[in-house]
C-alpha cells in the first residue's frame, strides 16, 4: 500500500497527490510514468511522474478528473493509501546537446511538461516555457514552473488572464523572432502536439512530444498502446513515451484513444449510480 | 484385480451451451468413487514409463496406488515430493503428450487419467487436508526470484524448502504471471492459484508485487546492494507479436495478452463491479491456433459474442492446442477456419475494425519446425465480419531484464541463454528458466526448469 502524503487542489478538476513509493523515487527521471490502482476492483491507470523526491521517498502525480478512477482519486485524502504503484516505467527523456529548448504544455500537460523544463533548466540550457489553458481559472502551476525555466509564456484561449492565443501562436511568434530551439518539447493534447509538430515540422526543429494510451501492465505485454511511429508500431510504455513528433501518426493515435470511451463513461456512471444510491441510504 | 476398462472414467463438466454463457469451471472433477475407480485402472508397471514423461517427475504409480486405497492425503503427500503446484498442473498440464503419452494403458485404449486424478487430489487436500506447512530451518542465504509466474513460484519453493530466505518480485499488482493473466477462469480457477501461493507463503517465501525489475531495481543492485546470493530470472515471455498486415492498429483489434489481461486478471468480465472495461463486438476473429487461442476464443464467447471464429493457417493437425480445449471449444460453439490466413483488417472511415479479409491456404512441404509449411491459394481471397480481433500468434520474452543486465547473454529472439542442465546463465549467480528462455512454452516445462534451477542454484550456493 502506498500513502499519499500531500494532496492539493490545483483547480476544480485538476489535483496533485504526492505519494510514498521510496523505490520508485530513488530511480524515477522526467518523461518516465508509474501506474496505479485505487482499490482491489481498480482499473490500471498511467499517469506520468510530475515530479519526485528521492530523500523524501515521495513521487508526485498531477491528474485531471476525466473518469471513474480519477474522480474516486481525487476524493482520495492525505493520509489514505493506494492499493498499487508501479515504476517507473517507460524510457526517461535524454537532453544531450541541447542548448535552447521550447517546453509547452498543454492544459494538463503542464504538469508533465514541468519536469521536463525543470531538468533542462537545471542543466544550464536555455527554457522558454509556453504553457495553455482554456481560461485563467484553469491555470495549474504557474509558480512552480516560473522557477523551472527561463522564460514563462502562459497563454489562455480566451484571454481572461491578459494572453490570448493557442501556444502554437506564441511558439510561432517566438521563432519568427530568431529564437533558435534545438528542441520543442510538446506535451498536452493529442491535437495540440499534432499542431505544434505540424509548426515546427517546416522548420526543420526537433519536436519530442508525449504519448499517453491506454494501457494496461505499462512493461510492454498487452500491446495496448500502440502507436504508429515513422511507419512503425511502437508500444508507448517501453518505446516511449516520448517519441519523435514528427514521425507520430496522431489522427490514427486520436481514433484509438476513443476505444474504451464508451466503458469509461458506464464505468463512471456505475460510482455515480453508486454514490447516490449510498446517499440515499 | 486392475479396472480394465478401456476408457478413463468420464469427467462430469458443464453442459456446452450453458458452460459458454459463464466464467466458471467446464470440468467439474472427479469424485472419490470415480477417482478410487480410475485408479484402479493403474497396472503400477515396474519400469514407470508415465514418470519419465512428466518435466517434474511426480511419483505417478505411487499415488495412484494410495488413491486407490483412498489414502487420500498420502496421495497428497507423495506428488508434493516433487511438484509444488499440484492443482494447477492437474488441470492445465498437456498430459496426452507427457505421463499419459507413455501410460501402458493407452497402447489399447485410453491412458489412465493422471492429470484428472492429480487434480482431484490436490482438491481433496485443498478442502480436507489439516496439515501445516512448516516453515524450514533457516540457511542465512537469500535469494532472488523475478517473476511469479509458474517457473518462479515452482523455484521459490523448492529453495524454501531447503531453507533459503526467498523473495519473489512480481511486476503485476498480483501473483501468477501466466496463470492469472492468461489462463481463464474457467480453465483454471483464480481462487485455485491463490490457495497454492499461499502455501509457499506459509513456507516463508516473500512476494513483493508492484516490482518491474529492470527499471526499479536491476539484477545487479540485487546481487551487490540488496544483499541477494542467488538471482532466478523466470520473466516469461510477455511481449505480444502481431501480424504486421494492414489494420491491425484499428480500434477492436486487440493482442491476446490484452484481452485476455482484461478479462482474466483485471475481471473485465464483471464489469462494472470491477473497473476495467472491455470493448467486445457481435462477430469476432481470433487468429492462431495454440490454446491462448482457445483461450481467447473462449472467453469472446463467454462476454457475448454471437459468431467467434478462430482463424489458423495450416491444418488442425497442426494446431500446437491440447487436444482436449480444441475439443472444449469446438462443444463450446466455436467456428474453427482452418487453412486461412487473414491478409488484412478492414476498418470504418472512423477507425474501427468491420472485417477481417483472408486467403486460403494449402500445406506444401515440412518447414523449419517439421511441419507442412502453409502456402497461400492465389484468388482465393473472401472477408469475414469482425468487429473485434484477437491476434494469438505468439510472443517472445520482455527485453527490460536483458536491456539492463549488460553480461547476460540471450539469443536472436531475445530468449535468455542457460546451460540446459542447470539454469545457469552467463552471469554468475544468475539463473533462468522457463519462457523468458524457450519463448513461449508450457506451464509445466517452466515448472520444470524452476526446478532444475532451484537444485543447481542450491548446489551453487552449498558451495559458496
Amino acid at each position: 500500500m502506498y500513502k499519499i502524503v500531500r494532496k492539493e487542489t490545483l483547480n476544480p478538476t485538476v489535483s496533485l497527490m504526492e505519494v510514498e513509493a521510496p523505490y520508485i523515487a530513488k530511480k524515477a527521471e522526467p518523461g518516465q510514468f508509474i501506474i496505479l490502482r485505487i482499490d482491489e476492483n481498480g482499473e490500471r491507470i498511467p499517469f506520468t511522474i510530475a515530479d519526485f523526491d528521492r530523500e523524501k521517498g515521495t513521487v508526485t502525480i498531477i491528474f485531471q478528473v476525466v473518469g471513474n478512477t480519477t474522480e474516486r482519486l481525487n476524493e482520495m485524502e492525505e493520509g489514505e493509501f493506494l492499493q498499487d504503484f508501479v515504476g517507473p516505467l517507460g524510457v526517461a527523456s535524454h537532453f544531450e546537446g541541447v542548448k535552447k529548448a521550447a517546453v509547452i504544455g498543454g492544459g494538463l500537460g503542464t504538469a508533465i511538461a514541468y519536469p521536463q523544463a525543470k531538468k533542462l533548466h537545471s542543466m544550464g540550457v536555455e527554457v522558454d516555457m509556453i504553457n495553455g489553458f482554456r481560461n485563467k481559472d484553469l491555470v495549474i502551476i504557474e509558480d512552480m514552473c516560473e522557477a523551472a525555466c527561463t522564460r514563462l509564456f502562459t497563454m489562455t484561449d480566451d484571454g481572461s488572464n491578459g494572453n490570448k492565443g493557442f501556444v502554437t501562436q506564441k511558439l510561432e511568434e517566438l521563432i519568427k523572432e530568431g529564437n533558435e530551439y534545438d528542441v520543442v518539447i510538446a506535451i498536452g493534447p493529442l491535437v495540440m502536439m499534432k499542431a505544434v509538430s505540424e509548426l515546427t515540422r517546416p522548420y526543420g526543429i526537433k519536436t519530442i512530444v508525449s504519448m499517453n494510451p491506454v494501457m494496461i501492465d505499462g512493461t510492454g505485454m498487452c500491446g495496448g498502446c500502440r502507436v504508429t511511429v515513422g511507419g512503425e508500431t511502437k508500444f508507448a510504455c517501453v518505446d516511449g513515451p516520448d517519441f519523435d513528433g514528427h514521425l507520430v501518426d496522431f489522427d490514427q493515435a486520436i481514433l484509438r484513444s476513443k476505444m474504451f470511451k464508451e466503458g469509461e463513461q458506464r464505468s463512471r456512471e456505475n460510482h455515480h449510480c453508486r454514490m447516490e444510491g449510498m446517499q440515499n441510504a | 484385480m486392475p479396472n480394465m476398462s478401456l476408457e478413463k472414467v468420464k469427467m462430469p463438466e458443464q453442459d456446452p451451451n450453458i458452460r459458454n454463457k459463464n466464467f466458471k469451471e467446464v470440468a467439474e472433477g472427479y469424485t472419490e468413487e470415480m477417482a478410487v475407480e480410475e485408479a484402479g485402472r493403474c497396472l503400477h508397471c515396474k519400469h514407470k514409463p508415465c514418470m519419465g514423461g512428466c518435466p517434474v517427475n511426480v511419483k505417478i504409480p505411487e499415488f495412484i496406488a494410495l488413491v486407490a486405497e483412498r489414502k487420500f492425503a498420502k496421495a497428497y503427500e507423495k506428488i508434493q515430493e516433487t511438484s509444488s503446484l499440484p492443482a494447477i498442473c492437474g488441470r492445465v498440464c498437456p498430459q496426452e503428450t507427457q505421463c499419459e503419452k507413455y501410460c501402458v494403458r493407452g497402447v489399447k485404449g485410453e491412458p489412465v487419467a493422471i492429470g484428472r486424478l492429480e487434480r482431484f487430489v490436490a482438491d481433496w487436500y485443498m478442502k480436507n487436508g489439516t496439515a501445516k506447512v512448516e516453515k524450514p530451518e533457516q540457511n542465512g542465504k537469500k535469494v532472488a526470484v523475478i517473476g511469479a509466474g509458474p517457473a518462479g513460484l515452482t523455484c521459490a519453493g523448492d529453495l524454501a524448502k531447503k531453507g533459503y530466505a526467498v523473495s519473489v518480485f512480481e511486476a503485476f499488482h498480483t501473483p501468477g504471471g501466466v496463470l492469472v493473466y492468461g489462463i481463464p477462469e474457467f480453465r483454471l480457477p483464480k481462487d485455485i492459484v491463490k490457495a497454492e501461493i499461499e502455501k509457499l507463503k506459509e513456507l516463508g517465501v516473500t512476494i513483493d508485487t508492484n516490482m518491474v525489475i529492470g527499471k526499479v531495481l536491476s539484477v545487479e543492485e540485487l546481487l551487490n546492494e540488496e544483499g541477494f546470493d542467488a538471482v532466478f530470472i523466470s520473466t516469461g515471455a510477455g511481449l505480444p507479436s502481431f501480424m504486421g498486415i494492414e489494420g491491425e492498429n484499428l480500434n477492436g483489434v486487440y493482442s491476446a495478452n490484452e484481452f485476455l489481461t482484461r478479462i482474466n486478471l483485471m475481471k473485465a468480465y464483471q464489469f462494472p463491479a470491477y473497473d476495467t472495461p472491455i470493448y467486445m463486438g457481435k462477430n469476432v476473429v481470433v487468429v492462431g491456433g495454440g490454446n491462448v487461442a482457445m483461450d481467447a476464443a473462449r472467453c469472446a464467447k463467454r462476454m457475448g459474442a454471437e459468431n467467434v471464429s478462430i482463424v489458423y493457417r495450416r491444418s488442425e493437425e497442426e494446431m500446437p492446442a491440447r487436444n482436449e480445449e480444441i475439443h472444449h471449444a469446438k462443444e463450446e460453439g466455436i467456428d474453427f477456419k482452418l487453412l486461412c490466413n487473414p491478409t488484412q483488417i478492414i476498418g470504418t472511415e472512423d477507425g474501427w475494425a468491420e472485417k477481417v479479409s483472408c486467403i486460403r491456404m494449402e500445406l506444401g512441404e515440412p518447414d523449419a519446425s517439421g511441419r507442412r509449411r502453409p502456402v497461400p491459394v492465389e484468388g482465393s481471397e473472401f472477408e469475414i465480419d469482425a468487429e473485434v480481433v484477437i491476434i494469438a500468434i505468439g510472443q517472445s520474452p520482455n527485453p527490460l531484464i536483458k536491456n539492463t543486465t549488460p553480461d547476460l547473454e540471450t539469443n536472436k529472439r531475445g530468449c535468455i541463454v542457460v546451460k540446459e542442465e542447470t539454469g545457469e546463465t552467463s552471469k554468475q549467480g544468475v539463473y533462468a528458466g522457463g519462457d523468458a528462455v524457450t519463448g513461449a512454452a508450457t506451464v509445466i516445462l517452466a515448472m520444470g526448469a524452476g526446478k532444475t534451477a532451484a537444485q543447481s542454484i542450491d548446489e551453487y550456493l552449498s558451495k559458496k
